[in-house]
């Protein structure tokens, strides 16, 4: 078919897959999370129970549900910082309906749709007009929670129906809770989203290079839009299971998640200035931070501790690969 | 009469290109002498050794017959060179007098910055270049030609003795134009010596006392304007020896595929319309500026146009994203390749697979072993060296970035492809290959755009060559007519030779 080919071949990989996932953060973060479980075994007697250890995924499975499309969206070179808001806002509407006499069904399509309202909102002010997400969504982050706040006042609402407690507080098999299968099923179906479809691809490109990646023919500002939607609607999936567990709406629910979930994110090897990391990651970083979390609890070690050491943690995980590089 | 600055035997190479060659240059009190070349031609290189930002590998610069070195933007400024480029380097935030003593501000006995000794000196140096600005007002809410106005009073007050003036020109409306002349003559009465880059020849041989072209990097010669004709000045410039072997071409054109008509955009160009054939390789040539990219980016769909149709094959087609314009069968190989071309952190072949993602999945989900499959079909057509598929695009060289790009568009099956300054910044090797692979696309019955400044590829390529100006279509130049000489004419709005 052409003259210049010199029918050498290039080869498609020259390490293996093997290799190469031996080599990559996710295997730091493998060895780090079996140390933290290992410590924690012989820290306390109480650790290897399996029923403490399912009331311990509590303490992440909610955040790592919004970190997955917060994972996508930093790589995609955005962010949103709103998410806590969201939840407060998506569940001050369930409570809204559910005071209006709505069953449990009508409670989620509320909760859904005004995560789905919230998503919408934050992509079209940074794909639609092409504002800064940080500014953006600082911005929404007060308004959304703002809204519950005046809804709400220092009310809360409780008293939520039968039936709505099992999104929480429900076990599917034996220790596995509702939130704890619903997270690795997430995982999976987020997984694939990235790694394994077009769309995930496009994320890539965007992130390592927004204009070369509109020069390719990728829709950049739809991808952008669908991703900050992705985050909203995870954000309600997350809201619907925290309300259930709490039985009640308080506007200052979730308060401070946002930061884990960034913090959760980027201690799972996504860089934080978009282009790379991955799902396997984040789910590490969940489970590590959740079991940190959790032995801290167990030796009655203060919660100011525990902020202290996530703090150096994230520090940590950005420092010392650049200073290993040298540079 | 002894030059005030005097440069000899300059050398100065980047990887894989000398950019200037042994060249000099000699600038007198009180004359404007006139630098000309092709873009390309190292005047920009020039001005940046004179400046102090590059600093020659051979060759000695002397003020006033001493031997001096830059070994700093500072040092050239203190030993009385200044620049006004292109782009002038000012500060839209600033006052007018704030931008002119930016660095070099006079100061109180307590070492702060003296505001009435900058506004009375302002004054006075805008006085003295004949402007009237107050030196309050805020830069940004001033003209284009008003800074320059400023650009030159700052030059000034670093009591500079040469002045390079590197195509001020350029944004300038004709009546700005003449003032800038009448303030060349001003520095030229208080004794400056002048360097004066420009592409018109009109304005070479309205202001200059003196010329010294170069080609290719090297000095190709001086001398009066007076003794000069605009003949000789074209023949100098770009008569070259033939250094560059072009691929034989079979020029079999068929029926036409693209045809553009009554393109207009608000402010890059105007009317422009052709018709693109079937085998066909047709040349874009002009000076950088000429609005050409600007209309191929339009045609891709990345800036929308006012007015105009684009049809292919006899159906019209709306054109408002890349997107769409892929689908089209219209695709564009950017000239910025570093923003535009490569994605440097994704591997080769998901660089290449990137805009047929919907051919290479099932269902929306990736294929890997059908994108290698298609990666290495097409980087082995274009002779792809690299160590494995899945490296990193940006390890690679220039070059080799290049065929990538450009494999990425043969991939889709095109109908059209834009070429946008193909070969700039490649190796002598990469740049052969892509050349062959272009006769061999037309040949195949591809439609070919190349976009190009540089005359021999022009000419050694194209079947049609469209030379713009100033954002329209001012000349197509076909068959014996295409010769460097016509080209150059045409681009600088000059008169075609009897």
């Amino acid at each position: 078919m052409t003259g210049i080919a010199t029918g050498r071949t290039i080869p498609d990989r020259l390490q293996s897959r093997t290799y190469r996932a031996l080599r990559s953060w996710e295997t730091i973060l493998l060895v780090v999370a079996v140390g933290v479980f290992v410590i924690n075994s012989f820290a306390s007697p109480h650790f290897l129970n399996a029923w403490n250890l399912s009331d311990a995924t509590f303490n992440f499975t909610e955040k790592a549900m919004i970190a997955f499309a917060m994972a996508m969206l930093i790589i995609a070179g955005e962010i949103d910082l709103s998410v806590a808001s969201i939840i407060a806002l998506v569940s001050t509407a369930m409570g809204l309906a559910m005071q209006a006499g709505a069953g449990v069904p009508v409670l989620i399509c509320v909760g859904l749709f005004t995560g789905l309202v919230c998503g919408a909102l934050n992509g079209a002010l940074v794909a639609g007009m092409g504002l800064p997400s940080i500014v953006v969504t600082i911005g929404t982050m007060s308004l959304f929670r703002g809204i519950s706040y005046i809804v709400l006042g220092d009310q809360a609402f409780t008293g939520y129906p039968d039936g709505f407690d099992f999104f929480g507080q429900g076990y599917v098999w034996w220790v596995f809770s509702f939130e704890l299968v619903l997270f690795a099923v997430l995982a999976v179906v987020f997984w694939l989203l990235l790694h394994r479809t077009n769309f995930g691809r496009a994320v890539y490109a965007i992130g390592n290079n927004a204009t070369a990646a509109q020069f390719s023919g990728i829709r950049v500002a739809r991808v952008r839009f669908i991703l900050f939607l992705l985050t909203g609607l995870m954000s309600a999936i997350a809201a619907i299971c925290l309300t259930s567990r709490l039985g009640s709406t308080r506007p200052s629910i979730a308060t401070g998640f946002e930061l884990e979930v960034v913090t959760m994110v980027v201690l799972g090897g996504v860089n934080i200035l978009g282009g790379s990391g991955s799902i396997p990651g984040v789910v590490l970083a969940a489970l590590i931070m959740g079991m940190v979390t959790f032995g801290f609890g167990l030796l009655n070690v203060p919660g100011i501790v525990m902020s202290i050491f996530l703090g150096l943690l994230l520090i940590g995980v950005i420092a010392v690969p650049r200073l290993l590089r040298g540079k | 009469m002894k030059p005030v600055l005097s440069l000899r035997g300059i050398s100065k190479s980047f990887p894989g290109v000398k950019a200037l060659q042994g060249v000099q240059i000699d600038l007198f009190a009180g004359q404007v002498t006139a630098l000309i070349g092709e873009n390309g031609a190292g005047k920009s290189t020039i001005v940046k050794v004179l400046t102090g930002i590059y600093q020659p590998e051979e060759g000695t610069i002397e003020i006033d017959g001493k031997p001096v070195r830059f070994a700093t933007a500072q040092d050239a400024q203190r030993a009385g060179v200044t620049a006004i480029h292109q782009e002038t380097v000012l500060f839209d935030e600033l006052s007018v007098a704030e931008n002119i003593w930016l660095g070099h501000a006079p100061r109180t006995r307590l070492g702060l910055i003296d505001r009435r000794a900058m506004r009375a000196g302002a004054q006075r140096l805008l006085a003295s270049i004949g402007a009237t600005l107050n030196p309050d007002l805020r830069l940004g809410d001033l003209g284009i030609a008003s800074k320059h106005l400023v650009a030159i009073a700052r030059a000034l007050s670093t009591e500079a003795r040469v002045v390079i003036l590197d195509e001020p020109t350029a944004a300038l409306s004709h009546k700005e134009i003449n003032e800038l002349y009448d303030l060349v003559e001003t520095l030229k009465a208080q004794g400056k010596a002048i360097l004066f880059i420009s592409h018109k020849f009109d304005e070479v041989f309205r202001i200059a006392d003196r010329y010294t072209v170069f080609r290719d990097g090297q000095f190709i010669g001086a001398g009066a304007i007076a003794d000069a004709t605009e003949g000789q000045l074209v023949q100098m410039m770009v008569g070259r020896s033939v250094d560059q072997i072009f691929p034989q071409r079979s020029h079999n054109i068929g029926p036409p595929v693209l045809t553009v008509v009554g393109y207009n955009h608000p402010t890059e160009f105007a009317d422009i319309g052709f018709t693109l054939h079937r085998g066909e390789i047709l040349g874009f040539y002009g000076l950088v500026g000429a609005g050409r990219s600007e209309v191929m980016q339009a045609l891709f769909g990345i800036t929308t146009p006012s007015k105009g149709a684009v049809r292919i094959d006899d159906q019209v087609r709306v054109i408002r994203s890349t997107h769409e314009a892929i689908a089209a069968g219209i695709v564009y190989v950017p000239e910025d390749r570093g923003r535009q071309g490569a994605i440097r952190g994704l591997p080769i072949f998901q660089n290449v697979t990137l805009p047929s993602l919907t051919r290479t999945s099932r269902a929306g989900f990736l294929q890997l072993a059908e994108e290698f499959r298609l990666s290495r079909e097409y980087t082995q057509r274009l002779d792809l060296r690299a160590s494995s598929l899945d490296q990193e695009l940006g390890l690679l060289s220039g070059g080799n970035q290049q065929k990538v790009v450009i494999a990425k568009w043969l991939a889709t099956k095109p109908r059209v492809i834009i070429l946008d300054e193909p070969t700039k910044g490649i190796d002598i090797g990469s740049k052969a290959a892509v050349h062959e692979f272009m006769a061999e696309l037309a040949a195949e019955g591809l439609a070919v755009i190349m976009v190009s400044s540089e005359i021999p590829e022009v000419l050694g390529m194209s079947d049609r060559v469209i030379v713009m100006r100033e954002g329209r279509i001012i000349d197509e130049v076909t068959g014996a007519r295409m010769t460097p000489e016509t080209l150059v004419r045409a681009a600088a709005g000059l008169a075609e030779a009897a």
